[in-house]
């Protein structure tokens, strides 16, 4: 008489359960990252209480933490890098599906590829070096913008060339044989479509501009506690303050600094969140019809 | 306006015409009328997609307010050959087009044309209705709106009078600003139509137009073809015989052959002639066998 | 629209015209075209900068730059980064050990027993926000979680980069278990073969030339991570073969840290570690390419 359940059936059960786990670790880490932080930084909001978000004074020789300068900060640093990235990304996604030619297209992939594997502490070492000092932008939102631009464009060009491929070539198809010219029938047939997951992808780059701490922080200036709209000034941004300042910091310090890492947490996750929710469901809806 | 010289019948008027089958035939045509304008003048034309020719030796005319149907088995190369008289194929990566391709006299694959400005005058309906996701009013203003009519009288005017002519007016003259997207097929195939109208073509092309719609909304764009046929020139292709049959004023056969070169299917021109002489007396074997079904 | 005139005149004039239109399409594309040249020209001043300054600090009196230890006084000049290239092949080869395993098992729950379910919904969806995660805020929490408690060391590092690498190689290893053909699978299971031996006999096999590939890019990443690092690795300047022991170094953390520094010489070196650091990611990249070409190749 054959036993139909074999003794392998304990090794298969415990490999399902192995590969189960291994999957919800991506769970327990972000579930660990948001309690342990949070927990690490409720010292300084026993010391400030919620002034914490809305004061810019900081000054750690007083035991004083307003993060207003640096949340204004990174929002203005990731604003600029958008407004130089996204007009740049956006043209080069649609040169490389409407309007190149295979020969052309692959290498600019490569390029996009390129870009996107340079590590964004070398950047950061260029941005120092080279634009700050050699070509004397100095320090300021500004040159940090501009570094974290190049960084972004990467991911928002690969993504909204993902996104505007799903246009239905019929459209296309339609508008040209009315006459269109090429940016007519872009206009008419590809943004359009493509709107919904162009915004996502923009989100996902502004989501990426926002956590960029090291090219950040090298360029931006570190100044502290200034809520300025002037892109030249030099300036300062949460992950910036973080690096810059741990070093040196005493326990209500480095508190604070982890109060300014969950803000930030919170923050990017949200935007992400948002995009990914986004850019889904606009592809969806692009092959389904 | 131009005279019309032809003998005007009322399409639900036929005779039973002695075709095989018992096909209903259109009224006849006096063939090769001699002052008919040609639209279209072929002469040998070829298409290749990269090494393989699609499409050899195609040598006929079109006629001016003439409807044209280009019928034969699937891959038998009648889209293609359409799609060559709107530059279309400009658009497929390693599509080239071979041959003379005359539009009233001027050779359409000339170097110095433009292909935006043939499409101008000669417009496409495709099979599957693309309407752009904008309200019917932007769809049909679209044309107009691109070559520079920015007046809102004007463009009023432009947008109903299309909408008239594809027989679609009454039906959403209140509803204009509604997104095209909301009409059901048929409707939407209408308002192709209207688009592509207002351009202001002289030549529409149809792509299998009716294929993806119900019998009701087919024989309500059949009737419109006739209704613009005295306005337009129109050549379509269909795989549907009896459409041709009904609607046509000539018919071009289309079939696959092997290639003697490189052992593919090519598609050839195999007989073309009055719509009457096709489908009751064919000259080419394969026609007749097509016509009464024995094949495709 | 077409006049009158030209209807009835003999031939159409079909050549381009000079309209506004044109005009406008035609700049719109030369617009596209300076997007390009504008995403190249800063990719070309990086790695000419790169190139420029730090071949000849990284090659003067080779191989002295790869090997001698970093000098403890930042003003004196000279080589090397040797600390930093064993710590950063030690911490990035730690966290592949850890994440590529653990990552690869996940994807297999994913896609080969959990499919559509609602928990492997919400792990796909949560995999996809990781990857969005701020670096800094995955060392403060590797600080919290480990440095706190077991200090300074290579490993801190290594399991702080395993976090970033984790979704990375979940994503990329469930897109190819998407492409083994269903057929494989059955084939096993018709011979009476478990699940899990055919998963790891058949399946991953199979898919095994794009999981090398999608995780060599993750890996490529990871090595070029820097804010992670500063919170669990420090910044030695002598050679430390210890993963569990003892503060360490990365190339990242030395670009960092000399970036800022007013001295020539710390800059110089900067940028010799940087080219090293490039080098390092291009060839890992290099290698992940060739494993996706040996995948298009068989197909």
């Amino acid at each position: 008489m054959h036993d139909l359940r074999g003794h392998r059936a304990y090794a298969d059960g415990a490999f399902r359960w192995a590969a189960a786990g291994a999957a919800a670790l991506v769970l327990l880490i972000l579930g660990l990252i948001f309690i342990t932080i949070t927990s690490r930084s409720l010292p300084v909001f026993h010391q400030m209480g919620l002034s914490f978000f809305t004061t810019s004074r900081w000054s750690p020789a007083d035991a004083l933490f307003g993060a207003l300068a640096f949340i204004w900060g990174t929002a203005f640093t990731a604003l600029i890098a958008l407004a130089i990235a996204v007009p740049i990304s956006l043209g080069m996604a649609l040169f490389m599906t409407q309007v190149a030619p295979p020969v052309i297209k692959k290498p600019l992939v490569y390029l996009t590829d390129l870009l996107a594997g340079v590590p964004s502490v070398v950047f950061g070492l260029w941005g120092v070096l080279v634009l700050s000092q050699h070509f004397g932008l100095g320090r300021s939102f500004l040159t940090a913008g501009i570094i974290l631009a190049i960084m972004i464009v990467p991911i928002i060009t690969s993504l909204s060339r993902e996104v505007i491929e799903t246009t239905p070539p019929g459209d296309k198809e339609g508008a040209l044989a009315l006459g269109a010219t090429r940016w007519e029938m872009i206009g008419a047939a590809v943004l359009p479509h493509s709107a919904g997951g162009l915004v996502g992808a923009v989100m996902l780059g502004l989501g990426r501009a926002m956590g960029e701490t090291i090219a950040a922080a090298l360029v931006i200036g570190s100044a502290l506690g200034q809520l300025t709209l002037s892109p030249l000034a030099p300036g300062n941004s949460m992950p910036a303050v973080i690096a810059n300042e741990w070093g040196e910091a005493d326990a209500l310090h480095k508190s604070a600094l982890i109060a300014l890492a969950v803000t930030l947490f919170v923050i990017t996750i949200i935007v992400n969140l948002a995009a990914t929710a986004i850019v889904q469901r606009s592809m969806r809806k692009g092959q389904g019809s | 306006m131009l005279s019309e010289e032809r003998i005007e019948t009322d399409g639900r008027t036929q005779r039973d015409r002695s075709g095989p089958k018992g096909i209903i035939v259109s009224p006849p045509v006096a063939s090769n009328r001699p002052d008919t304008p040609v639209v279209f003048d072929l002469a040998d034309l070829e298409v290749f997609y990269g090494t393989f020719r699609a499409v050899r030796g195609v040598t006929m005319k079109i006629f001016k307010n003439e409807i044209t149907a280009f019928i034969g088995p699937s891959g038998c190369g009648k889209t293609t050959v359409l799609r060559s008289f709107n530059r279309m194929h400009d658009v497929t990566p390693g599509a080239r087009v071979a041959g003379g391709l005359r539009y009233r006299g001027a050779e359409l694959y000339a170097p110095t044309v433009s292909a935006t400005e043939v499409r101008r005058r000669i417009g496409m309906v495709f099979q599957k209705p693309n309407p752009f996701p904008k309200s019917i009013y932007d769809n049909v203003a679209f044309g107009p709106r691109s070559s520079g009519v920015s007046a809102k009288a004007d463009l009023d005017v432009v947008v109903e009078k299309s909408l008239r002519s594809a027989a679609l007016w009454d039906e959403v003259k209140d509803r204009l600003k509604a997104s095209a997207l909301g009409m059901s097929g048929g409707q939407q195939q209408r308002l192709c139509i209207a688009r592509t109208i207002a351009v202001g073509p002289e030549v529409v092309l149809m792509d299998e137009p009716c294929s993806a719609l119900d019998p009701i909304a087919t024989a309500r764009i059949e009737e419109l073809m006739r209704e613009l046929k005295s306005r337009f020139t129109i050549v379509i292709v269909t795989h549907n015989m009896q459409q041709a049959a009904r609607v046509s004023d000539r018919t071009a056969f289309f079939t696959t052959e092997i290639d003697p070169k490189s052992d593919c299917r090519t598609g050839t021109l195999v007989e073309y002639d009055d719509t009457t002489k096709i489908f009751s007396n064919p000259s080419d074997e394969r026609t007749e066998n097509y016509i009464t079904g024995r094949f495709g | 629209m077409i006049d009158l005139a030209e209807v009835t005149s003999a031939q159409p004039d079909l050549s381009a015209k000079r309209s506004w239109r044109s005009v406008k399409s035609t700049t719109m594309t030369g617009l596209m075209i300076a997007s390009v040249v504008l995403v190249a020209l800063p990719l070309i001043a990086v790695v000419w900068a790169i190139f420029g300054r730090g071949v000849a600090v990284a090659f003067h009196g080779f191989p002295d730059f790869f090997i001698k230890e970093i000098p403890s006084v930042a003003r004196r000049a000279g080589p090397g980064m040797g600390p930093a290239i064993l710590g950063t092949l030690m911490v990035t080869g730690a966290a592949t050990l850890i994440a590529v395993p653990l990552g690869v098992l996940g994807a297999v729950y994913l896609h080969e027993y959990g499919v559509g379910n609602r928990f492997s919904r919400l792990v796909r969806f949560m995999a996809t926000v990781m990857t969005g995660v701020p670096s800094i805020v995955m060392g403060l929490f590797i600080y919290v979680v480990w440095t706190l408690h077991f200090g300074y060391s290579a490993f801190g590092g290594s399991l702080a980069l395993a976090c970033l690498m984790l979704p990375v190689v979940i994503g990329a290893t469930e897109q190819m278990l998407k492409l083994v053909p269903n057929h494989l699978r059955e084939a096993s299971y018709a011979l009476g073969t478990s699940k899990s031996r055919t998963i790891l006999t058949v399946v991953l096999p199979a898919a095994l030339p794009g999981i090398v590939s999608g995780s060599l890019l993750a890996v490529a990443r990871a090595a070029g991570e820097t804010a992670p690092l500063l919170f669990a690795v420090g910044a030695a300047t002598e050679y430390n073969p210890h993963l569990f022991e003892e503060a360490n170094t990365a190339l990242s953390i030395q670009i960092f840290g000399n970036a800022t520094s007013s001295f020539v010489a710390a800059q110089d070196r900067a940028w010799g570690a940087a080219l090293t650091l490039v080098l390092l990611t291009f060839i890992i990249t290099l290698v992940a390419r060739v494993f996706t070409a040996r995948i298009a190749s068989r197909r």
